[in-house]
């Protein structure tokens, strides 16, 4: 095992010994399994920096610390909008120690918590400093080192302006033959800024360009949402794992956009 | 290879041992200290095997490093029993919900975990609770009535 584990206080100076090369260790439930059979080798980093479990609420939403836990997700009264997210990652064990920060980084089929903060236009905040960044920016470059100190969560419109579904088969834990989020804020009884993502049909979490394109400017009604479905895998070439093939995934993606979408109508 | 020395509690007695770069919990408890509770199942997080309680919450002992439990309370099922065995193990071996009794000591710390934050938790909660945790002898059933038996007050029933 020629691991070397270093651990800093800050996270200013982890993401500084970072530019010396290593790979950042969030909560590990991705990462330890490759130290366990040695395919992550060289320098480990980690920071115990308290503003990594930070919730903080902001004028329009919540800044969350890259190191909040899935089960600090769901301790949070202010954050019910994301427990259906949280509460479908892994059993208990998983949740106490999965990170949001290392859930934008989980390699497919992982990733169903970016596919809810990507439909509610989250923006990261970098650890070395600069502006916030849009995560659609982060999931399409993710090979590149971004150490992320934070991220900005916009609290939805209302409730029901925010779903979220996740398909798998092994219940009650299971991971995703497929996720989707959607954000729809409806304005006049149209919906406006509309944002639709899908976890596991791609390489990383991703917008369904396709459909939000559908459903801009429309009511949410019984034809439009069969027009949305019928779009619904447009573009996309998801990949075959053992769970499901991507020809699988392209079919039924469709089926489950609608119902979604019928019950956020 | 660089060795760390952690000092932690181990069910309930302060331990000092040392711990080399990159040891998983797990490793660490069973060859580096000889608590043999925690099981190795897959070294993935997949099993729940080695699931062993952090300052009371269930974790995997696989995938933790084993540095980061310097300062902390780390509970296993080797603490379970005192004089005696303690009721939960009690209406295990009741409810026969331990067959090869490998998964046994990662069932018995999720749902002591659960009994301590839930003293009464339904069905749904306790499923809820050991869905982490694969067993593939029983079936769960035992382990679920096992531990409904607790929750209800029927041990040794
Ligand atoms: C049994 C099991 C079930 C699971 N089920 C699910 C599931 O249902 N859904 C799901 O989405 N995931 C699932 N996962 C995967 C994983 O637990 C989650 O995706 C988790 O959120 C990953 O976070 P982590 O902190 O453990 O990541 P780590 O293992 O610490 O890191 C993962 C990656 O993220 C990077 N990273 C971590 N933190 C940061 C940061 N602050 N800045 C930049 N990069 C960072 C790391 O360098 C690494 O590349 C499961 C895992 C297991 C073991
Ligand atoms: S050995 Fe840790 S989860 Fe299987
Ligand atoms: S009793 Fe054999 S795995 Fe559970």
């Amino acid at each position: 095992m020629a691991v070397t584990v270093e651990t800093h206080g800050a996270l200013a100076d982890a993401a500084r010994a970072m530019a010396g090369g290593g790979t950042y260790m969030g909560g590990g439930t991705v990462l330890m399994r490759g130290v366990n059979d040695g395919s992550v080798q060289g320098r480990l980093l980690r920071s115990t920096d308290p503003a990594l479990r930070a919730i903080r609420a902001t004028g329009d939403g919540f800044t969350l610390g890259a190191g909040v836990t899935m089960a600090d997700v769901l301790a949070s009264r202010d954050l019910e909008f994301l427990h259906p997210v949280a509460r479908v990652i892994g059993g208990p064990q998983v949740r106490a120690m999965a990170t949001v920060g290392g859930n934008l980084f989980a390699p497919h089929p992982y990733g169903d918590f970016a596919t809810a903060l990507l439909a509610l236009g989250a923006r990261v905040v970098p650890a070395a400093g600069g502006s916030p960044r849009p995560l659609d920016d982060i999931l399409r470059d993710r090979a590149r080192p971004h150490l992320l100190a934070a991220i900005e969560v916009p609290r939805p419109r209302d409730a029901r302006a925010f779903g979220f579904l996740k398909v798998s088969r092994v219940k009650p834990k299971g991971v995703s033959v497929l996720s989707i989020a959607a954000h729809l804020p409806r304005d006049g009884g149209r919906l406006r800024n509309v944002r639709v993502s899908y976890g596991a049909m791609g390489p990383a979490p991703l917008r369904a360009v396709s459909v939000e394109q559908v459903l801009e400017g429309q009511s949410l009604d019984p034809a439009t949402i069969a027009r949305a479905a019928q779009v619904a895998a447009e573009g996309l070439d998801p990949p075959t794992d053992p769970i499901s093939s991507g020809w699988y995934r392209r079919e039924v993606v469709g089926v489950h956009l609608k119902r979604l979408l019928e019950r956020m109508a | 290879m660089a060795m760390k020395p952690v000092t932690f509690t181990l069910n309930g007695l302060a331990k000092a041992a040392f711990t080399e770069d990159g040891q998983n919990l797990l490793d660490f408890l069973r060859r580096g200290v000889g608590d043999m509770a925690p099981k190795y199942g897959c070294g993935q997080g997949g099993c729940g095997a080695c699931t062993v309680l952090l300052d009371g919450v269930p974790h995997l002992s696989c995938l933790t490093l084993a540095e980061t439990v310097e300062g902390r309370r780390v509970d296993t099922a080797s603490g379970l029993a005192g004089a005696t065995i303690s009721p939960l193990q009690e209406a295990f071996m009741d409810r026969f919900a331990a067959q090869c009794g490998y998964c046994t000591p990662g069932m018995l710390m999720a749902a002591t975990a659960l009994l301590a934050k839930n003293p009464r938790p339904n069905r749904d909660e306790v499923i809820e609770a050991i869905s982490g945790n694969i067993c593939r002898c029983t079936g769960y059933e035992p382990i679920i009535a096992a531990i409904l038996d607790v929750a209800e007050g029927r041990v040794g029933a």
